[in-house]
């Protein structure tokens, strides 16, 4: 028996030191026949290839995948041997709907400060090109009874319970299971009662495609995404696209509302394919290999609200979220350079800030003496976020992450200060998860 | 691969034949390299003309002193332990294949001189080993100190390209230039037999490679010239660029593999086979030299070689042109270029006997109907290398540009069905080369045994007729 206890090991630095996605695409398009793993294993060797993983044993690989085929039980470890990677490296799928791949980042993140693992690969991916059709529930009910019956007359039985109309396939739902209602009839009503106008969701729209434009113009992502299936930009970027062009389009969300429906095809994500992913290690092992650390992980924060009974929107955990982190880090909210808010639909973004800088539900319902208040809308998702990008769920996350790693290296590298993000991710199910990097 | 099938086909027993009956041409398979393998496959003759002095006896006085300081390499396995079979008389037992005849003239002072080493090759070539070889080594007219020896030197040249156009079954013939203080015996010298006797120089034919200097040492291992070393390597997507880093990366060298950000799936493909990093850059952007250099020194520690094998074609007629076509070319395939060299030269982690390797081309060189702008890049590249040499020499370091003829690429097969016949067909190997030809032949200029090889430009063309 041992005379001491052992002790708790020292926090280290977990550093992104970069990353890789293939572009999105939009649903039912370039990637039609791509599965999850082609498309995370090819996210993969992207990653591999710009860092020169080669035959590597990293620490970890997490990630995961929202609509997933039940035959994808070990979708990321089967996307590791499918890769350059060694296949010595260990992985494992997490889930927690468009926060998969944030709450990755911050798990594989927690291990390197704990000295569990000295490298990882945190990500996502999704298609609702490939998603899984199920039977329906009274078929497969059927079926299981048949194959456990013993008699060929128990078997009989069993399958005569199916009825015609049981034939039709089950397609995949995103709908909330407890309401009913989809995430966008969910955001109608939260974007309602917070009074977000037409005109100032359009302008998050139009700022995300002309951020997403200029960034790639400028070749910020030339080190952050490798071309998939012949496509080497996001495909639902539009470049040219106006208020004008904005404001024209009808509403999609909200037309049974008593008020005016704001929410449109443009100012709500589309459907996408796709998958990212983030490097991130100790900085000891970044060294090693003459990577330079981006981004260093400071903390996270996940929340979840009561939407079933309307309390609080579907999509405003991060609202609660960010202030609680705040306070343990001793920090405002207005004391951050960048600011990556996902944009599920523009109003989020805009019923996420109203919300801050409201007085009275900063008091009732975040418990805060005051509103938050206001950020600086510059410092806003400058290189786009999803509405432009597009938002394949579980592939965000990483997406956000690697793009404001380089931002915060490349802030503090022409300032000679320390620079400093807020990342937010809302999700179905009434979660959120935040995080804060800076400059590493 | 493309596959040339027609070459398939004569080898075929029918095929053969009616090729023969028809008088069609009968290409054959190359030899190539593969690792390991020796850089001759059977006896190498060694033979002199020199003043007064009889081929292949050995003769005596300092004629004879060049053609035995070649026999002696040879004995020393080219500086390898590898046994080499070095011959001196072109007599040997009947139904022997020669593998390689070097016939070595640097002391010639007449064209008298020649007749009998010329004559004494004439009888082995009927013996000389599929994908055989003929390598003269001689010295260039420029620096003659008499009409007579430029005569002999210049008459060299051209009677090479003669005996090439001569051989069959794959054989090449080439010539080693040797200019200035180069001497036979240096290492440049040592590396240039080395590769054109090897199958590493399979669809070199009918050039003359010439060596300026004696710079250059040995690497440990001739397997890995390159090892230590840290390689960049443009247009490495696909096709000649992806061969290029294949083999550089199998001489041993880290090699960081370039191209246009659209084509970073196939990129990132080479990388990971050779186990490189890939930089997805626009070579037209104006700090692209700075950011290679900085990918190259922050992952690799340095960089030592680069090989601007980028270019595109947008081929129209001049009455036809455009702004766009003749512009983009131009930035692309030369403007980028020298942009970037100017960079390089500019760091000081170039220093180190850095290499650069450029691609020209045979139709830049000679004219192509449709390529004018094309030809303006592919000849300013010849010009920059030419004129850069000596920028590189100050730091123990070359430029030289390699010019590829036909090549099996993805590039040549959209060349109409009948044209690409005839220009596969236009040259003394009957056949279009493989893209590891030309990267073989980069790999060779690249090596730190070939310093005194510098502002030259090597084709890679199994001497296309056009060109010249």
């Amino acid at each position: 028996m041992p005379d001491t206890t052992t002790s708790a090991p020292n926090l280290q630095d977990a550093v992104i030191v970069g990353g890789n996605r293939i572009p999105f695409a939009r649903a039912g398009s370039r990637y039609l026949g791509a599965s999850n793993q082609d498309m995370f294993t090819a996210a993969l060797d992207g990653l591999v290839a710009r860092y020169g993983l080669q035959g590597e044993q990293l620490g970890e690989v997490v990630a995961g995948a929202v609509l997933k085929h039940s035959r994808d039980f070990n979708l990321v470890r089967e996307s590791v041997l499918g890769s350059a990677l060694s296949p010595t490296t260990p992985a494992f799928d997490l889930q927690q709907a468009c926060a998969t791949g944030l709450e990755a980042f911050i798990t594989v993140a927690n291990k390197i400060r704990l000295g569990q693992i000295d490298s990882a690969i945190a990500g996502g991916v999704d298609t609702v090109s490939d998603a899984p059709i199920a039977i329906s529930d009274r078929l497969r009910s059927a079926l299981l009874q048949a194959s456990y019956a013993k008699t060929l007359g128990q078997r009989a039985k069993a399958l005569a319970t199916v009825r015609p109309k049981d034939l039709a396939p089950a397609n995949p739902r995103t709908d909330e299971p407890r309401t009913g209602l989809s995430m966008g009839e969910h955001q109608a009503i939260t974007t309602a009662k917070w009074e977000i106008s037409r005109e100032d969701q359009d302008l998050i729209a139009y700022n995300s495609h002309h951020n997403l434009a200029r960034a790639y113009n400028n070749g910020f992502f030339d080190d952050l995404v490798t071309p998939f299936r012949g496509l080497s930009r996001d495909q639902n970027l539009r470049e040219d696209t106006s208020l004008e062009k904005l404001a024209s389009l009808s509403p999609a969300f909200g037309k049974s509302l008593s008020t005016p429906a704001t929410m449109t095809a443009g100012n709500s994500t589309a459907l996408t394919d796709g998958a990212s992913t983030v490097l991130v290690a100790n900085r000891e092992w970044a060294k090693k290999r003459n990577l330079t650390p981006l981004a260093r992980f400071v903390d996270a924060q996940t929340a979840a609200v009561d939407y079933v009974h309307g309390r609080e929107g579907l999509l405003m955990a991060p609202v609660h979220a960010v202030p609680r982190l705040l306070e343990r880090n001793g920090l405002t909210l207005q004391d951050f350079d960048f600011y990556e808010i996902h944009e599920a639909f523009a109003a989020t973004v805009l019923t996420t800030l109203a919300a801050w800088e409201d007085d009275e539900y900063c008091r009732t319902e975040l418990n805060l003496p005051q509103a938050l208040g206001a950020i600086d809308r510059e410092r806003l998702n400058v290189t786009g976020s999803s509405l432009a990008a597009g938002h394949p769920f579980a592939a965000t996350g990483a997406r956000i992450l690697a793009g404001v790693a380089k931002l915060l290296h490349e802030r503090a590298a022409s300032t000679g200060k320390p620079a400093r993000a807020l990342v937010s991710v809302c999700a179905a199910g009434g979660l959120g998860a935040v995080a804060i990097v800076e400059s590493a | 691969m493309p596959q040339d099938r027609y070459t398939s086909f004569v080898k075929s027993g029918f095929g053969k034949k009616l090729a023969k009956k028809l008088g069609l041409p009968q290409p054959v398979q190359l030899r190539r390299h593969t690792p390991g393998a020796p850089p001759v496959t059977g006896p190498v003759l060694v033979l002199s003309a020199g003043a007064g002095n009889a081929a292949g006896t050995g003769g005596t006085g300092s004629a004879a002193s060049d053609a035995d300081a070649v026999a002696g390499l040879l004995l020393n396995g080219l500086g390898s332990d590898e046994t080499i079979d070095v011959r001196r008389s072109p007599h040997t037992a009947e139904g022997t294949r020669w593998g390689a005849v070097i016939v070595v003239t640097t002391q010639a002072e007449h064209p008298r001189d020649l007749s009998d080493a010329m004559l004494a090759l004439g009888g082995t070539l009927r013996a000389l080993a599929s994908s055989g070889r003929v390598v003269f080594v001689s010295r260039d007219a420029a620096d003659a100190s008499s009409p007579a020896q430029a005569a002999v030197r210049q008459g060299v040249v051209s009677a090479m390209r003669s005996v090439a156009k001569e051989l069959r079954n794959g054989a090449t013939a080439n010539a080693l230039v040797l200019r200035d203080d180069a001497t036979v015996t240096g290492t440049p010298a040592l590396a240039a037999l080395r590769f054109l006797l090897s199958a590493k120089s399979a669809f070199v034919d009918g050039q003359p490679v010439t060596i300026s200097s004696d710079t250059g040492h040995v690497p440990q291992d001739w397997e890995k010239p390159l090892a230590g070393k840290v390689a960049v390597v443009t247009g490495a997507a696909q096709g000649i660029g992806a061969s290029i880093a294949a083999t550089l990366a199998r001489d041993g060298a880290r090699v960081v593999a370039v191209d246009v950000p659209a084509a970073g799936e196939s990129l990132s493909k080479v990388a990971n086979k050779i186990s490189g990093t890939a930089l997805q850059l626009d070579i037209t952007s104006p700090d692209a030299g700075k950011r290679i250099i900085d990918h190259a020194v922050e992952r690799h520690g340095g960089i030592d070689i680069v090989i601007h094998n980028a270019g595109i074609t947008r081929d129209k007629l001049l009455a036809n042109m455009d702004n766009a076509r003749w512009d983009s070319v131009i930035d692309v395939n030369i403007s980028a270029q020298l942009a970037m060299n100017e960079q390089f030269l500019a760091s000081d982690r170039f220093r180190d006997a850095p290499r650069i390797v450029s691609l020209a081309s045979t139709s830049g060189i000679a004219g192509n109907r449709g390529q004018t702008n094309y030809g303006a890049s592919k000849g300013g590249v010849i010009g920059m290398v030419a004129a850069s040499a000596r920028a590189l020499a100050e730091h123990g370091g070359t430029i030289n540009a390699v010019a590829p003829g036909f090549i099996e690429t993805a590039m040549t097969t959209k060349i109409p069905l009948a044209t690409r016949e005839v220009a596969r067909r236009l040259n003394a190997l009957q056949q279009g080369g493989q893209p590891v030809d030309v990267a073989e032949t980069i790999a060779f200029l690249a090596s730190p045994a070939t310093g005194g090889i510098n502002g030259e430009v090597v084709r890679v063309c199994g001497q296309n007729m056009v060109g010249a």
